[in-house]
């Protein structure tokens, strides 16, 4: 088989054909290191220069530059990790390569995950694959832009408040994030330690179940971590028929673009098609939610950064005072985006206002989650648009932080609440200002530990849907 | 609202060095964002158990006995300046 066939093939024919023989460990390698190579939209931050002999037994995979591998750079986006070697892989990447999945590079990133369009990243932005104008979405935009560019099979992610689906959502692939401590964090580098969870960024359901039944899974290294009850086997699913879907209009109300919500129209047409029953549902302080976030996850980032001091790794600014060091380190190593958020953390924490903005989060937080419950004693899944736009324009939403918060509006309920929650690409829309049709995602949440039946429905709707990714080949 | 002063405490707390142009520019992006949150004031909390993490759990507990470690060698090697496996810095009570 040539390279061009080995990059046709999905996670499981590569598997499949790996397996009889057909192909070979180094010629499936060494496809994907070529396709790489060849990425000219940012994407990568670290490809391998040279590599020892690897037995794969599957495509190799494009890690988001958040995970710590060993002795390879990591910068979770930022400078202050500059010349950062880890001295161990994350559990999630000691659990690939375990299985046979090789490390194809590492990829750009918002800052410190800190972003929804990858314009945070101190290595420079990321283009989208189907608007090179446009941003691919973040804060794991490069491992969005590369699965979607075709420079990578699949990719790792991680989402704190959407910082998957989004991405995923933008750029026409598949992304979930599954149930808040299904998957270790050992080795992940800290953002908001109560919501980060990683994830795969896929170009199908099918090869989203793969990766996760590998990463699923308790980890001593990850005292919060707990795997999936039963773990994950092969999605199937042909109809809909016996499941609810609820759609919370009036939460929805609160902003989707028009052609957005056609698309999103349509996919509720379509799951009535396969015979599920779609039914509106109340989460009345779902709209709380990027308030409470920008709270709760700036706080525990103020907190989780500090340890960026320029004592035990990454860049130092010489001084010969201590404070002063840690000062002009902290102060050049960081970008604005990720001091703002440490400002508004400490800020949130310090006395006098934790009761007023910390304590009354936490509190809107358990109300989320509990209309959540609410609505699953009524509905199997929660459906909305994942994204209440198509992709933007570079520098379009960068002056204004609020707006740019606003991407996340139906992502972050999910990630408060620790419920699974997955985009699948459901159609195509013009931007609001017109253009070229961009790819639009739909987004499914289920219970805590839903993913087995999030997975089945989803590959019902992906066959149904039909979407032809940018290369035009559908549900590759 | 949060004004200037208020954004020089807390940069001095987070251990941030901000320019004046950058304080003046923190003072009106924070105010603005801390109006979006406020509406969480909206909503009444009053018996409301806060959420500080989702999954319940207890007590994790793991066996006592040692386990994979970093050596001494390995924890410093990516240390800016390093000396007989210790961390070296600057002296907290230099003249600044």
């Amino acid at each position: 088989m040539d390279s061009g066939g080995i990059l046709g093939l999905t996670g499981a024919e590569t598997a499949g054909a790996l397996e009889s023989g057909e192909i070979a460990s180094d010629e499936v390698i060494g496809a994907w290191d070529r396709a790489a190579a060849s990425d000219d939209l940012n994407s990568w931050l670290w490809l391998p220069e040279a590599r020892e002999q690897e037995e794969a037994t599957g495509a190799p995979v494009a890690i988001k530059d958040i995970f710590c591998t060993e002795g390879i750079p990591t910068t979770a986006g930022s400078r202050i990790l500059e010349g950062y070697l880890p001295p161990y892989d994350s559990t999630a990447v000691a659990k690939l390569r375990a299985a046979g999945l090789p490390v194809l590079g590492k990829t750009n990133m918002d800052e410190f995950a800190m972003g929804s369009s990858n314009e945070n990243s101190a290595f420079g932005p990321v283009l989208n694959p189907w608007d090179r104008t446009r941003v691919p979405g973040g804060s794991s935009g490069g491992s969005a832009a590369c699965v979607a560019g075709g420079t990578a099979l699949w990719a790792l992610g991680t989402d704190t408040g959407g910082s998957i689906r989004q991405p995923a959502a933008l750029c026409g692939i598949v992304g979930l994030k599954p149930t808040y401590g299904a998957i270790s964090r050992f080795g992940m580098i800290a953002f908001a330690s109560s919501l980060d969870q990683c994830g795969p960024l896929t170009t199908n359901v099918t090869d989203a179940a793969m990766l996760l039944s590998i990463l699923e899974g308790r980890d001593p290294l990850d005292s919060t971590s707990t795997g999936i009850p039963g773990g994950i086997v092969p999605p199937e699913g042909e109809d809909l028929s016996g499941l609810t879907f609820g759609v919370p209009r009036s939460f929805l109300e609160k902003g989707v673009d028009p052609g957005v919500g056609d698309v999103f129209e349509r996919s509720l047409t379509e799951i009535e098609s396969l015979g599920g029953t779609v039914v509106e549902v109340e989460l009345p302080h779902a709209e709380l939610g990027i308030s409470a976030y920008y709270i709760l996850a700036p706080a525990e980032a103020s907190t989780n950064l500090s340890r960026y001091d320029g004592v035990r790794y990454g860049m130092r600014v010489e001084e010969r005072d201590l404070v002063e060091m840690y000062e002009q380190t902290r102060s050049l190593g960081f970008g604005r985006e990720v001091k703002r958020r440490i400002m508004l953390g400490t800020y949130a924490l310090s006395s006098g206002y934790y009761d007023a903005y910390y304590a009354r989060a936490q509190r809107v937080r358990t109300l989320i989650a509990r209309d959540f419950e609410t609505a699953f004693e009524q509905v199997d899944f929660v459906v909305t648009p994942t994204s209440p736009s198509v992709a933007f324009e570079i520098g379009e939403k960068v002056g204004d932080p609020w707006t740019m918060y606003l991407n996340d509006l139906f992502t972050v309920p999910m990630s408060l609440a620790g419920i699974p929650a997955i985009s699948i690409p459901a159609g195509l829309s013009e931007p609001a200002g017109g253009g070229p049709e961009l790819p639009v995602g739909l987004q499914l949440a289920a219970p805590a530990y839903g993913e087995q039946k999030l997975l089945n429905a989803s590959i019902a709707l992906e066959k149904s849907i039909g979407f032809e990714g940018r290369t035009g080949e559908v549900g590759r | 609202m949060i004004d200037r002063e208020q954004v020089a405490h807390v940069a001095r707390l987070a251990r941030l060095k901000l320019s004046e142009e950058e304080a003046g520019e923190f003072a009106v992006e924070l105010s603005a964002i801390l109006d979006h949150v406020d509406l969480l004031a909206s909503v009444d909390t009053d018996g409301v158990e806060p959420t500080t993490h989702v999954v319940e759990l207890v007590n994790v507990l793991r066996e006592d006995v040692p386990g994979i470690e970093l050596t001494v060698q390995q924890a410093t090697a990516n240390a800016p300046e390093s000396e007989d496996g210790a961390f070296r810095v600057p002296s907290p009570q230099a003249e600044a």
